[in-house]
């Protein structure tokens, strides 16, 4: 449980942090997308982050959490490239099992949503400004 | 007290600011698998608000799920585009909700001078 009080500026920022989440390990991804390595154990595996929702009941506003990273259960691809330095014994090497295009997306995705929180973000902050100056 | 100057929009601008709250929860949470997106009833809102419920008590009978219109597959019910305009037009009803509590200010503040 959070010590201040939950408010609209908090949970527009928890959202962001959350998204920024996303998008760093979408980029982990892509910069990981076509590494080799020697076994199946050693491939890269894609990264995605969990959100879980969190109600504060205290203002009946929810915020999202990220609850750590997991690694996609998709198996890297095994290739036949006897030539590559990291060839195993039967010649083979691993490919990390990551999704070019589907990390695209995700970032995109994550991209749009980050921006949806500022605008609300600044269209809240506007009419807290506009309450505030009134006399 | 309260209800005697401002009339219906003191309750007003007190529920358009909680919906402010709750939307903008659904859009942080655009992302969050299985999370069910809330509304509040503003119009049975502030019915129950003026009829002399407390603030906790409207909220908690008027905030309802929303009903998606088309679920998507990770259990989640935030469409963003119905959020966003749902978000603009409560923020435009905010304002004027917040002008005519102005309004009333100044009508106050006019009779006080004499003017």
């Amino acid at each position: 449980m959070p010590a201040e009080p939950m408010n609209l500026f908090r949970l527009a920022q928890r959202g962001m942090s959350a998204q920024m989440v996303r998008m760093n390990t979408a980029a982990s991804n892509l910069a990981n997308a076509g590494a080799v390595a020697r076994s199946e154990e050693e491939a890269y595996r894609a990264v995605r982050p969990v959100f879980q929702s969190e109600l504060d009941r205290a203002s009946g506003l929810s915020t999202v959490r990220v609850t750590g990273t997991e690694l996609s259960n998709a198996a890297p691809t095994k290739r036949h490239d006897p030539d590559h330095p990291l060839a195993d014994d039967n010649g083979d090497v691993w490919e990390a099992s990551v999704n070019e295009s589907a990390e695209m997306v995700e970032i995109m995705e994550s991209a749009r949503q980050y921006q949806n929180l500022v605008e609300a973000l600044q269209t809240a902050k506007q009419l807290m400004l506009d309450t505030l100056r009134s006399k | 007290m309260n209800e005697r100057i401002f009339g219906i929009h003191g309750a007003a601008l007190e529920l358009r600011s909680q919906r402010m709250g709750l939307l903008t929860s659904n859009i942080a949470n655009a992302a969050t698998p299985g999370y069910k997106a809330r509304d509040l009833d503003f119009a049975s809102a502030l019915a129950d608000r003026t009829s002399g419920a407390s603030q906790a008590k409207t909220l908690a009978d008027n905030t309802l799920y929303r009903v998606p219109v088309m679920p998507s597959m990770d259990g989640n019910t935030v469409e963003l585009a119905n959020e966003q305009i749902a978000f603009a037009e409560n923020a435009i009803a905010y304002s004027a909700t917040l002008s005519f509590v102005q309004g009333k200010v100044d009508n106050i503040k006019r009779a006080l001078k004499g003017e």
